[in-house]
């Protein structure tokens, strides 16, 4: 049986060949139900690292190899993407998916590569002595319900005490995410949480907006995607709902979600855990070294979006963990065991991100083995219809460690017991 | 030439009633059964077991469970996502709640219990036919998922809603989880396929499947020359939720190991497993087996052509492969309207006639 | 009057408007199934489809502009125009009518008289095809379709019930607008079928192909025909929903939302379409409101099913089908 194994590892190591790049899969998805979700983070996570091809010669003097995979947002096409990208030496995957990132959680770990999901994905994977190859800072979706909360505090002079807020979600594991946070907060807070589930694909949603415009509560929170967002906006507008007191999660909120509604969309707000809009100097560099020398990943239209720039950011943070890889091992051309080190190392300044062009472009952060979610701040971004623009009208701020804490650790305990992992750190 | 009858004579009627007659295709079964149990895990590595075989082979049980609803006896199911999800989720609730039984145990159970459930969406079918009985099942598909994502037992109050296949082994094998050997699920899988595929054989040609086929012909005729409908109906849809519960077991247990109902288990899967049948060939064994690669199989290849070999952009590949297969598809069926089965039996006839056709 | 009471017919009149809605999808269905007995998966897809070349027309996009650059490394997108929904619409129909006469030509000419099971299956080729050629055409990306049709609240209604129950009844604008086209829709289409030449030799092929052939009715011309009606239908119903979602992949899963109203209305009956789609379209909605609060929510999609199902279970052909006569 031994010999078997060893067969089929032999055959893994011949397919992959020895290059000295770093090699970077984008599991993408450019077509299918999400497509327009997809295209602009696909497009910013590569040409970010064509950009450091182009202007630095790659990270540390490795280029980068950036290999796409179209997965279409379904979990069959991305195992077919991770097993075909993963022998030519994949440094970190971003599924880019509820059911690809769940299924890569194990298969990741055992053959030691690690995978970022960026405010996606499974939330207690923030807990690094369980999941020692997830990583998920700089913020996650309970941070994001803790940090919602924490902005209509703030915009409530601190009490939500009798206020009704309305939770519309997308039926599905995703959606559901950020039930028990925010049902342990009403407890605490003393607001009145109702429940709207929308089924896939969210395109009718009469009934819910019906119950909403009843009920008349004060604020609505959304975890949507897909079409159910255009559709969720247009109904909040039909029923004449204020914008300002709708949020949506950052998964809500990109140009494409809120332009079919036109003017009516105007001041609906979305959580954001990274800068919007493209008035950073890196900006100048994207378009001098890679959209005009037609090297754009895309169309090149998408520069700037709100998900363009999450796909620069992923890149950026993959970069970073990259070079403090470099740094620790001593390695230029580093392995995918040496890059999980290196994410786990990770600390992002406000000084670094200004020396990359990106100043303010997120939260500063640091990563630990215990810690692989960040400090979870969370900002919030309006959408000013008239000049077509996302803006950032909150400071990146803390979220309620405490709740979320203890609801990280029940959840990834209990993912412990299951597989009999472990711990990590200690 | 070689492939012939002649010579090959039959002395007792156990001989001529075998599921291979002619002595050449019965050596190429051995030699294609040889090469699946004996070669291939030698060869193979995690990209084409996760990527190809376990997928094949799997969606070949589900096709087979459906062909025999739909190709043998006639109903149409647009519930196979469902009826998957329901095995899929029985095996997760047995391997989480009984630890100490074996694996094998636990998808044969959840077929059993998939088989119980589909039965219960099936009792309409005695009322409703052809197109509309599709409405019966397409309740069940739709019913189950909500079911799974809404009912936090199913998913043992996890806060993700996600169920995720813990370690399990077979004669100390590891066989579920991301420590399994690629060689050891193919095998488990393949066995699996191999003895359902061989049952179902048997079945549909002794009295049960012909008795289905009798019902799928003419139900009013089968009925008066004593053919019980509800037996045979509910029989037909027995088997079939076996069959698709044993794959949505393997789905999730082995496949996959985590999965999230309304993603992998939606409408489309039902389609898509509707589809392999069709396009393979309805009433055909092998017509399932043949379904099922061509709709695994064709879009990686075409994939790793396009990307891979030319080098297009990503997403006009993944465009271009849904023309390509709408395409063919149509062609194919212009060419031969009843599936690839019938192309290969054409082809087959063709063969033993060759070279002297007259 | 109860609160319970006044939410409910509010419920109830927005159930009637989406259940117009959904019966515009299956007006489609109907139409080539009754003509050629084909079940026509692509529906949804050329929905999809439909919308997508009137908003590529509309905005003067470039089609294959993505595989043009890609081969030609060139970077055209656009023509620089924009022209009015009017001219958008015809153009639109002709697109569709070009693609009627191809899927006759290159598809079903060649699968006269088979099983309705292998002419069901080359739709489904058909689907995959569209779906692929739609995106390589215009592109994957949302589109916003705005025809000028009015959206949000009618005031009217909303002032009108105020003051008859101390509650504003909420209408959509767009939903008024859909049933009114819906009603013209069906009208013409009555009208066509039963005063024109060409309508009476398409009822002619729908009762018996061979009897309309001996009378000299041309089986092609007609089945082009009405696959562009079909098409024109899948269009009116693409502008409906794309308008409140944007043109995107999901507008061709309104499909799944037809299929129970074509299960319960009978798949050749126009009439059983309307009838279905509202039973089906109050139906869900109804149930959603009064049950599911108390079993969690989101039963829309499976309750149109199950709601089928139990009018089955009492008439197996359907509201209006035709009844099934079997004989051995």
């Amino acid at each position: 049986m031994k010999k078997l194994a060893t067969l089929a590892v032999g055959a893994v190591m011949a397919a992959s060949p020895v290059l000295a790049d770093l090699v970077i899969p984008s599991l993408s998805y450019r077509t299918g139900p999400y497509a327009a979700g997809g295209i602009p983070f696909a497009d910013g996570y590569e040409d970010y690292f064509t950009l450091l091809n182009e202007r630095d010669g790659g990270i540390g003097g490795v280029p980068v190899r950036v290999i796409e995979c179209e997965t279409g947002y379904n979990t069959e096409k991305g195992v077919e993407c991770y097993e075909s990208t993963k022998g030519e030496g994949a440094l970190v995957y971003q599924p880019l998916s509820t059911g690809i990132t769940y299924q890569l959680i194990p298969k990741t770990t055992a053959d030691d590569i690690p995978m970022h999901t960026m405010g996606y994905g499974r939330t207690s994977a923030a807990n690094g002595d369980v999941f020692s190859h997830t990583f998920n800072y700089p913020g996650n979706y309970w941070n994001g319900a803790s940090g919602a909360i924490n902005y209509l505090l703030a915009e409530n002079g601190g009490d939500l005490s009798g206020k009704k807020i309305a939770l519309v979600y997308h039926n599905s594991a995703y959606g559901k995410e950020p039930i028990r946070t925010l049902e342990e907060l009403s407890s605490k807070h003393g607001y009145e949480l109702s429940l709207l589930p929308v089924d896939h694909p969210g395109q009718e949603q009469k009934s819910q907006w019906l119950q909403i415009r009843r009920d008349r509560p004060d604020f609505v929170l959304m975890w949507g995607w897909g079409v159910m967002n255009q559709v969720a906006i247009q109904e909040a507008a039909n029923i004449r709902f204020p914008m300002e007191n709708f949020i949506g999660i950052w998964w809500s909120g990109a140009e494409h979600d809120v332009l079919p509604a036109g003017d009516k969309s105007n001041g609906y707000k979305a959580l954001a855990f990274h800068n919007v809009g493209r008035d950073f100097p890196v900006f100048d560099d994207i378009n001098k070294y890679v959209v005009d020398a037609g090297k754009a990943a895309g169309a090149g239209d998408q520069v700037g979006n709100v998900l363009y720039n999450r796909g620069l950011y992923a890149a950026m943070l993959a970069a970073e963990a990259i070079k403090t890889a470099q740094g620790i091992h001593g390695v230029a051309d580093i392995t995918p065991g040496m890059m999980r080190d290196g994410m786990e190392a990770l600390s992002i300044t406000e000084e670094k991100m200004a020396s990359l062009g990106m100043p303010n472009f997120g939260p500063s952060f640091d990563v630990s083995c215990e810690n692989h979610g960040g400090e979870g701040l969370v900002g919030v971004a309006q959408w000013d219809a008239g000049s077509k623009t996302w803006s950032l009208i909150s400071d990146f701020a803390a979220t309620d460690g405490e709740v979320i804490g203890a609801l990280v650790e029940a959840d990834s305990s209990a993912y412990a017991a299951e597989n009999n992992i472990a711990s990590n750190c200690s | 030439m070689f492939y012939r009858e002649a010579g090959d004579f039959k002395t007792t009627y156990k001989d001529d009633n075998q599921t291979f007659p002619i002595k050449f295709d019965r050596y190429r079964y051995y030699a294609v059964m040889f090469a699946a149990f004996a070669v291939i895990p030698f060869l193979i590595n995690d990209y084409w077991v996760n990527a190809i075989f376990l997928p094949f082979l799997i969606y070949a049980i589900a096709a087979i469970g459906l062909n025999i609803l739909v190709g043998y006896c006639g109903q149409v199911s647009l519930g196979t996502g469902g009826f998957m999800a329901v095995g899929a989720y029985a095996c997760y609730k047995l391997m989480t709640g009984f630890p100490e039984i074996n694996l094998f145990f636990h998808i044969i159970i959840s077929g059993g219990i998939t088989a119980f459930v589909c039965v219960l969406f099936g009792l309409p079918s005695l009322r409703i036919k052809g197109f509309y009985l599709a409405v019966a099942t397409l309740a069940a598909q739709f019913f189950l998922v909500w079911l799974f994502n809404r009912v936090p037992w199913f998913y043992n109050y996890s806060a993700s809603g996600q169920i995720n296949s813990p370690e399990r082994s077979l004669f100390d094998i590891t066989i579920t989880g991301p420590n399994a050997d690629a060689w050891a699920k193919y095998l488990f899988c393949l066995v699996f396929l191999t003895v359902l595929a061989l049952i179902a054989r048997n079945l549909t040609r002794g009295t049960i499947g012909r008795t289905w086929m009798a019902i799928r012909d003419m139900d009013i005729a089968a009925e008066i020359i004593g053919v019980n409908p509800l037996k045979a109906k509910i029989s037909a849809f027995a088997v079939s939720g076996f069959f698709v519960g044993v794959s949505g077991a393997l789905f999730f247990s082995v496949y996959l190991g985590a999965v999230e109902v309304g993603e992998v288990f939606g409408i489309n899967k039902s389609f898509l497993v509707l589809f392999m049948i069709i396009i393979g060939g309805l009433g055909s064994i092998f017509g399932s087996f043949a379904g099922a690669a061509f709709l695994v199989l064709l879009p990686v290849l075409l994939k790793n052509v396009l990307v891979g070999g030319l080098g297009w952009p990503t997403d006009l590949a993944a465009h271009l492969e849904f023309l390509i297969i709408g395409a063919l598809i149509v062609i194919f069926l212009i060419a031969e309207p009843h599936g690839l089965a019938q192309l290969w039996r054409v082809a087959k006839e063709k063969l033993r006639l060759w070279p002297f056709p007259h | 009057m109860s609160d319970t009471f006044i939410f409910g017919m509010e419920v109830f009149l927005n159930g009637l408007m989406a259940g117009v809605l959904y019966a515009l999808v299956a007006l489609g269905f109907v139409l080539i199934y009754k003509a050629s007995g084909i079940f026509n998966y692509a529906q949804g897809v050329m929905a999809l489809f439909a919308a997508m070349t009137l908003v590529g027309i509309m905005e003067g996009r470039v089609p294959f502009s993505h595989l043009i650059n890609a081969i030609f490394g060139t970077h055209i997108h656009h023509f620089g125009w924009h022209l009015p929904a009017v001219f958008g619409i015809l153009f639109t129909v002709a697109v569709m009518a070009g693609f009627a006469w191809c899927v006759q030509k290159f598809i079903f000419r060649h699968l006269v008289g088979q099983e309705p099971i292998i002419l069901f299956m080359a739709t489904i080729g058909l689907a995959y095809f569209l779906e692929g050629f739609g995106d390589l055409m215009w592109g994957s990306d949302i589109k916003k379709l705005d025809v000028g049709l009015p959206q949000g609240i009618n005031l009217l209604i909303d002032e009108t019930t105020f003051g008859w129950f101390g509650y504003g009844f909420f209408i959509d604008n767009l939903d008024l607008v859909a049933t009114v086209i819906a009603a013209l829709l069906v009208i013409s289409l009555i009208i066509f079928a039963q005063y024109t030449k060409q309508g009476r030799a398409m009822r002619a092929v729908a009762d018996d192909h061979q009897a309309a052939l001996s009378v000299g009715i041309s089986l092609n011309f007609i089945w082009v025909m009405v696959w562009t009606l079909a098409g024109f239908v899948a269009l009116v119903a693409g502008i409906m929903w794309g308008t409140k979602s944007g043109v995107q992949f999901s507008l061709s899963l309104i499909a799944l939302k037809a299929l129970p109203v074509l299960m319960l209305g009978g798949f050749t009956s126009i009439p059983g379409a309307i009838v279905g789609g509202l039973i089906i379209g109050v139906g869900e909605k109804m149930f959603e409101f009064l049950v599911g609060p108390l079993v969690g929510g989101a039963t829309e999609n499976w309750f149109a099913y199950v709601l089928a199902l139990l009018f089955l279970v009492f008439r197996p052909q359907g509201l209006f089908g035709e009844k099934i006569i079997e004989r051995v």
